[in-house]
């Protein structure tokens, strides 16, 4: 499938899928002599779901803190909205709208559901500290509005009932989904999921492969994800992009990376030189 | 009394109650529904609106009078509302069991040949779809959460408000069609079609007019002193002639609130926050609630578990005695009100009973001890004995006559009789029209005089005139030597543990009774983690010797109490089986309500039956199950079987009658 930057195209299940929204340009990521990443290229479209999958030690988690702006690579360019972007801090990457869950879930243990989600309405916060110590006017103002958005996540990913248990209390499947209203509360422009199923039954798995179909419908988020599973990834993404030893092997539709016998050796394991 | 029901001449259908609440106490509350976190309300009169809307998108939509709509979903005020705008335009609500598997909706729908459906969510909506080629009469789908259906074929799939917004638009057009429609409604039209689970065979559907339900809720409710200032939760399934009675026939007659819990599973934290003042639920409830509390009692400071063991005490003492007004000494109340303060308060706070007036459980026998627990604490908890085809009221307990063993004396206007054979048979202004499209049912179950029968063996206490049930009719039998065989009586018994979840007993017709066992995950779970028992799975579970050995000690305890009672000594159990499963409506082994489907079982675990009868020490038996989806799978087990000690009764020879 070739595409110009600004053309789009139509899912198999009819969605219509936008134009450019992040490109990376022969991307090269180094860790001293270990080269993580090797010149790979690809783009991620408005409101598709892009999948980045490939064996243990692909180098697929490297690739999406490059995405996240994490990792700034050695060589290469990430192009966001058109232009290129300057090397940036967390909270500026989240500004322009990206957020991401973690493979590692990262929450705030002690604290509750409630409070773990609000955290992510933090870049939406603008009063003062001082201000919130007192909670007047303008302080309760905007707790109010940011917990209604808040609430409507809450709602979404059906967690009302943990909502004031602490998270230290919850089982795995449902912190990493406490993990993603959390990402959602930012209200991303472009989710990044770093292997969302990884580590749950197949009943866990089924519930996210849901909501996260789910928030790509209902909000029209744009959605990378780092996945292990095969068979949820297939199902679930738009795209697919394969790595292995930190080279693009394949990239394309499900179906046309299912048949990429470079993909397949990769999978079935055939002697590297 | 200040609020007592006025208009109700002219009130003979709930559209007209509607218009009468809106009129006459407009602003107060009707409906609340936990949503975003907070409990949205909505007054008499804008329910009246939003009903209205919705009738006239049906009525744009094309329900003509007459047409069957099915309403499928969790207890939500938009489903409350759309069976009173269903019956506003002329037609039938009939609402399904949110849990039901699609065939088991195909079957329903088919039968009723409905037009329409009004469903709850994406996955209602996802099982109607997945039946729909079988359903030619099925034309428009209702749904109300938009979420995950943007991408299906609106062609004949319609968003719930989206047909109310068509409706308001619509106003002027449809306005004097509705009020025609409305107006033609009266006390013989129906009002609700009801289809019962059924412990044998395919559901039917019970017709019921609008005289079953508003006269039924009247006499219910005028019984009880039930006010406009009642609040209720509303979380059992919409299917279920009880809520049907309670949250719409009741609510309405009163016009009272009800509240819709956020979601299944806050159903406790919502009754907490809500604290209603009349409540209803099956005994599973308050059995939960009561292990939960003895659960995390054990886990209290020392202090706090003398006190609330030493003040429960006291509570089962003279706790019940104060509740239905006997004479008690003035140190015992002093006392009772000082663990009033500091135990059963603050203990009734957090289960969210502290404003209950009148309690109801039915459905099944409760345990007494579960009874008398929060009967103790100064709930007012009764006992009622129904079923749909009486629009629920057979037998209900008046206050100050409460106890564990019976279920009351007969309903306002309820006639009882028991014939020859023991079956109790009753007649009221409650009793069913008929079962839609089966009148060899209905004649074999209401007679020309209005009698119907239960299918329930049960006889009335000469001193108290309390009702007595002693089983399913077609259920109780005879033992090989002629005593009688109730197994009921025997599971109630062993039921009442809370380890066990559910209990098969067979022997009829046989030497001896033997017993499947169902273990209650979440207590027996509790027990092994204080134990350091580890387990993987609840079939691992089951298999456990201290399990085992827990529950033979009970099998013992309830054979000793079964034993004391001359008519039933014959029905003590010999030997069980834990199961390795749990009985499930899925697999069509229980109800939806949860009542055993006793072929259905003996059928399908007839190799287990045979070894517990034939002696054999273990038994390997591998069986299907079903998932939620509908996917088929199966377990093997190697089941121990167990022998229980019983105490041996002299045979008495009744002489021959």
């Amino acid at each position: 499938m070739m595409l110009d930057a600004s053309e789009g195209y139509v899912t198999a299940d009819g969605r219509q899928i936008g134009g450019v929204v992040m490109e990376m340009k022969n991307i090269t990521l180094r860790f001293g002599g270990v080269v993580a990443i090797k010149d790979i290229s690809f783009d991620i479209r408005e409101g598709e779901i892009r999948a980045i999958i490939g064996p243990n030690g692909a180098g697929k988690s490297s690739m999406l803190n490059v995405i996240s702006g994490f990792y700034v690579p050695q060589e290469g360019e990430v192009w966001y909205r058109g232009a290129p972007r300057p090397p940036m801090k967390p909270y500026e990457v989240a500004n322009q709208g990206i957020a991401r869950t973690f493979q590692n879930i990262a929450l705030f243990e002690g604290m509750s559901v409630l409070d773990n989600v609000m955290t992510g309405r933090l870049n939406y916060m603008k009063t003062g500290l001082f201000a919130q110590a007192l909670w007047m006017g303008r302080a309760e103002r905007e707790e109010t509005e940011n917990r209604a958005v808040v609430e409507r996540v809450i709602d979404f990913l059906e967690i009302q009932h943990i909502r004031k248990t602490p998270v230290a209390r919850l089982p795995y499947g449902l912190k990493k989904r406490v993990e993603l209203a959390r990402a959602l509360a930012a209200e991303p422009k472009l989710l990044l999921l770093d292997e969302p199923m990884a580590g749950m039954n197949v009943e866990e798995k089924e519930d996210m492969s849901r909501f996260i179909l789910d928030v790509n419908d209902e909000f029209g988020t744009t959605i990378a994800l780092i996945e292990h599973d095969m068979g949820v990834v297939m199902d679930l993404s738009d795209r697919v992009v394969v790595m292995d030893y930190g080279k693009k092997i394949g990239d394309g539709t499900p179906d046309e990376v299912r048949n990429n016998q470079e993909v397949i050796d990769a999978y079935l394991g055939v002697a590297h030189d | 009394m200040a609020q007592t029901q006025s208009g109700a001449a002219g009130t003979k259908s709930l559209p007209a109650l509607l218009q009468r609440n809106a009129t006459q106490f407009g602003d107060a509350p009707a409906y609340r529904e936990k949503e975003f976190g907070i409990w949205q309300c909505w007054t008499w009169a804008e329910t009246e609106k939003e009903i209205e809307s919705l009738a006239l998108g049906l009525i744009n939509l094309g329900v003509n009078e007459g047409d069957f709509v099915a309403i499928i979903g969790r207890n939500r005020p938009y489903l409350y509302w759309s069976m009173v705008a269903v019956q506003s335009v002329g037609g039938v609500p009939v609402p399904i069991y949110h849990d039901s598997a699609a065939e088991e909706m195909a079957y329903v729908l088919e039968h009723c040949g409905a037009r329409y459906v009004i469903a709850g969510d994406q996955e209602q909506v996802d099982k109607v779809i997945e039946v729909q080629d079988r359903l030619h009469q099925l034309e428009h789908v209702i749904y109300l959460d938009p979420r995950g259906l943007r991408k299906y074929d609106h062609h004949s799939l319609h968003q719930y408000s989206h047909v109310q917004e068509q409706g308001r638009a619509a106003h002027d057009e449809w306005i004097t069609d509705l009020k025609a429609r409305r107006d033609k409604l009266d006390y013989d039209s129906t009002c609700v079609m009801l289809y019962t689970s059924g412990t044998t065979g395919k559901p039917k559907g019970v017709v019921l007019s609008n005289r079953n339900v508003i006269e039924s809720a009247k006499n219910s409710a005028e019984f009880d002193k039930l006010t406009r200032g009642e609040n209720i939760l509303s979380y059992l399934p919409m299917a279920w002639v009880g809520d049907f009675i309670f949250s719409v026939g009741q609510a309405y007659w009163c016009g009272f609130c009800v509240n819709c819990p956020e979601s299944q599973d806050t159903m406790i934290t919502d009754l907490r926050e809500i604290g209603p003042s009349y409540f209803f639920a099956p005994p599973r409830v308050f059995e939960t609630q009561l292990t939960n509390v003895m659960i995390r009692m054990e886990d209290a400071t020392a202090l706090k578990k003398r006190m609330f063991h030493y003040f429960m005490d006291h509570a089962k003492r003279v706790g019940p005695r104060i509740l239905d007004g006997k004479p008690v000494s003035g140190m015992d109340r002093l006392k009772y009100g000082l663990g009033n303060l500091l135990v059963y308060g603050p203990l009734k706070d957090t289960l969210g009973y502290g404003r209950i007036r009148v309690g109801y459980t039915a459905g099944e026998a409760i345990g007494p001890e579960i009874f008398d627990f929060y009967r103790s604490l100064g709930i007012n908890l009764k006992q009622l004995y129904g079923q749909t085809e009486a629009t629920v009221f057979i037998t209900v307990q008046p206050d100050g006559e409460v106890r564990a063993d019976t279920v009351g004396v007969p309903a306002p206007d309820v006639e009882i009789r028991i014939s020859d054979n023991g079956e109790i048979f009753y007649r009221s202004p409650g009793t069913f029209v008929e079962y839609y499209k089966n009148p060899e049912s209905t004649a074999k179950t209401k007679d020309a005089e209005g009698w119907v029968a239960t299918g329930d063996a049960g006889f009335i206490e000469e001193d108290s005139g309390h009702l007595r049930i002693i089983d399913r009719a077609k259920d109780v039998g005879k033992m090989a030597d002629g005593s009688m065989y109730a197994p009921k009586y025997v599971e109630n018994k062993l039921k009442f543990y809370p380890d066990i979840l559910e209990a098969v007993v067979f022997g009829n017709n046989r030497d001896r009774c033997v017993a499947f066992i169902n273990i209650d995950l979440s207590a027996v779970g509790n027990w092994a983690e204080r134990n350091n028992i580890a387990y993987a799975s609840y079939q691992e579970l089951t298999a456990h010797a201290r399990v085992l050995d827990t529950i033979r000690a009970h099998v013992e305890e309830v054979n000793k109490s079964v034993a004391a009672d001359e008519m039933l000594s014959g029905c003590q159990v010999h030997r069980f089986v834990v199961l390795h499963k749990e009985l499930d409506a899925d697999d069509g082994e229980i109800t939806r309500t949860r009542k055993v489907r006793r072929g259905f079982v003996e059928e399908k675990y007839a190799d287990i039956i045979a070894a517990l009868y034939d002696g054999s020490e273990t038994i390997s038996t591998t069986t299907e199950v079903t998932y939620e989806d509908g996917r088929k799978g199966s377990i093997s087990a190697t089941l121990k079987i167990i022998d229980a000690p019983v105490v041996p009764v002299a045979t008495q020879k009744v002489a021959a009658e």
